[in-house]
């Protein structure tokens, strides 16, 4: 009780639980795991052979947080910035440190107009995107969807809708554009 | 090659793609042979991450045979069986050197808070991760390391982050013998932290989630005592009432980002992104824990600003501590604990999926279908 000085007495006593659950208290030094302490000054350690590493070639200017002094010597080049979304990424990461806000609210933008860049961009390749395919839905069907969802109190059930609509609204807004912009363009002629 | 590809928020695919190549003389290609879905790659999945690019691939977790090495590369060879920290780290900067290898500062030009990580946005470096045949590994000297030849595969992909991760965050509560664990979250991370928890000397861990076969995991495997937050009115009341009116003497936010529990919280992070996350589970772990406890963050959050309660963490006079797992750090220790029988990590695997079907793995893993608890890819070279 906290009321009181001592510690609420355990249901069982480190001999029982040591006896019931396997490995019970083989880190019990709390001085003796492998975090502690926190900070382990050893630059030997780890393997590495150099004091500063090799630098990577950069084969195209990379952005970088303008909170480092200078390009990191190794870097991922998993995808370069491209078309409007690669402005908007390299303006962020101009003109905003990481502790601004819009660096993030930017930089979350450019992740929206990317894939609707890059959808829209799939069209014209021998392989356009397919919501079906790619959101992996064919699964409601083949593992159980309907009967995972319902069974026991899940409390994500009050949002499960909102899913699909996120998914599906970019592509009924582009369709419905799509259709608005041809019917003009037909109905223009016609006239 | 074939690798998973992200597409847009709730899209992914499998397509060709260059192979992976050597960029700098201490890389080593890794042809994989198990990967896992990690459930923070759900936050780039559900497009929380900033600067998460389409056509990127991601893959934190996995294991592999080195295919190829750069010039300078001495500790592994072509033809080695070698497991890779989610981690990328030079080994000798500031950090790395005082063991900090989750916080290198060589290795992600995108950001300074954040290290590098495989697979998990320009955030976190702009690296391709390993659901695909090959992938990239910097400084092969310094992150992989063979797998032991006792060891089973499917125990080593969860080595290179959930079990480091889910074992650090025990540590990282500070747990004394005989003390109360609260661990919100029956996921995967939860899972290792409960168990965890028991082999530092805690003499009660419970385990909190909606989901109950996961909490049904959690009490054969992790031996946790658990309850349905979905059942009570108020968690933190019925935690309280369970120990007594004091609270847990530590608490462990194995959740993140995409807390459910309460809707407003939920829906503002996860889905309008007006969130770094969702604090649900931490904001809990906040009131639940005795005054002068400890809460431990493994939960993965963005880098926005979240609602959290630290008025109340600082009435309470709590630590609270947290950070990216540096995993190799943990490897050690962990390996003796599987091999005395302590830790079976590959319990808690409930999908194996071809990579081809990886679009099938994030949605079940996602919409939580099917009892999936945690999902492998195995890729086709494999």
């Amino acid at each position: 009780m906290p009321y009181t000085p001592d510690k609420p007495k355990l249901a069982e006593s480190s001999d029982e639980l040591r006896a019931r659950i396997p490995g019970w208290g083989a880190d019990l030094d709390p001085a003796d795991r492998p975090s502690v302490p926190k900070e382990q000054f050893d630059p030997n350690l780890s393997g590495a052979h150099w004091e500063f590493p090799e630098r990577q070639p950069e084969k195209w200017p990379r952005e970088r947080s303008i909170e480092h002094r200078f390009l990191t010597p190794v870097f991922g080049t998993s995808c370069p910035p491209k078309g409007l979304s690669g402005v908007i990424r390299r303006y962020s990461y101009r003109r905003f440190s990481e502790g601004r806000a819009a660096h993030w609210l930017l930089l979350l933008a450019a992740d929206r107009v990317d894939a609707v860049e890059s959808t829209l961009g799939s069209f014209v390749t021998r392989r356009p995107d397919n919501p079906l395919t790619e959101t992996g839905v064919r699964s409601e069907l083949t593992r159980h969807g309907l009967s995972s969802r319902l069974r026991g109190n899940r409390v994500d059930r009050v949002h499960h809708l909102i899913d699909p609509v996120l998914v599906a609204a970019p592509w009924v807004l582009a369709g419905g554009a799509a259709y608005l912009l041809l019917r003009r363009a037909l109905g223009g002629r016609h006239r | 090659m074939r690798a998973m590809v992200y597409r847009g928020p709730y899209r992914v695919r499998v397509q060709e793609k260059d192979r992976p190549v050597v960029e700098h003389p201490n890389d080593a290609i890794v042809r994989v042979t198990r990967a896992a879905v990690c459930g923070s790659d759900l936050h780039l999945y559900h497009g929380m991450m900033p600067d998460t690019r389409v056509g990127m691939t991601f893959g934190h977790e996995f294991v592999g045979v080195v295919d190829e090495v750069g010039p300078s590369v001495r500790n592994v060879k072509p033809g080695d069986r070698v497991m890779v920290p989610f981690n990328v780290y030079c080994g000798t900067c500031f950090f790395c050197a005082r063991g900090l290898y989750s916080n290198c500062h060589n290795v992600n030009p995108n950001a300074t808070a954040v290290g590098g990580i495989y697979g998990y946005s320009h955030t976190c470096g702009g690296y391709d991760g390993g659901q695909a045949e090959y992938v990239r590994v910097p400084f092969a000297d310094v992150g992989p390391s063979p797998i032991p030849e006792w060891m089973d595969e499917d125990d080593a992909v969860l080595l290179t982050d959930a079990l480091a991760t889910g074992y650090f965050g025990a540590q990282l509560g500070d747990i004394a013998e005989g003390d109360v664990v609260v661990v919100f979250g029956a996921g995967p991370v939860g899972l290792f932290a409960a168990k965890s928890a028991w082999l530092m000397g805690a003499g009660r861990v419970i385990v909190i989630d909606h989901l109950d076969y996961r909490l049904a995991k959690a009490a054969s495997f992790a031996h946790a005592e658990t309850y349905n937050f979905a059942e009570y009115d108020d968690i933190v009341v019925h935690l309280k009432k369970i120990t007594d009116h004091l609270g847990a003497d530590v608490a462990i936010d194995a959740v993140g980002a995409e807390a459910d529990g309460n809707l407003l919280q939920h829906v503002t992070a996860a889905k309008l992104k007006l969130q770094g996350g969702s604090p649900v589970a931490l904001n809990w772990a906040i009131d639940s824990v005795r005054k002068g406890g400890t809460i431990s963050v493994m939960g993965a959050y963005g880098p926005m600003f979240s609602a959290v309660k630290f008025g109340d963490a600082m009435n309470k006079g709590l630590t609270l501590r947290m950070n990216q797992c540096p995993v190799k750090r943990q490897w050690p220790r962990l390996f003796e604990h599987i091999r005395n029988g302590y830790l079976k990590p590959s319990d808690i695997v409930t999908h194996r999926i071809p990579l081809e079907h990886v679009a099938e793995a994030y949605h079940i893993f996602s919409a939580k279908l099917d009892g999936c608890i945690k999902p492998l890819i195995v890729p086709n070279a494999a």
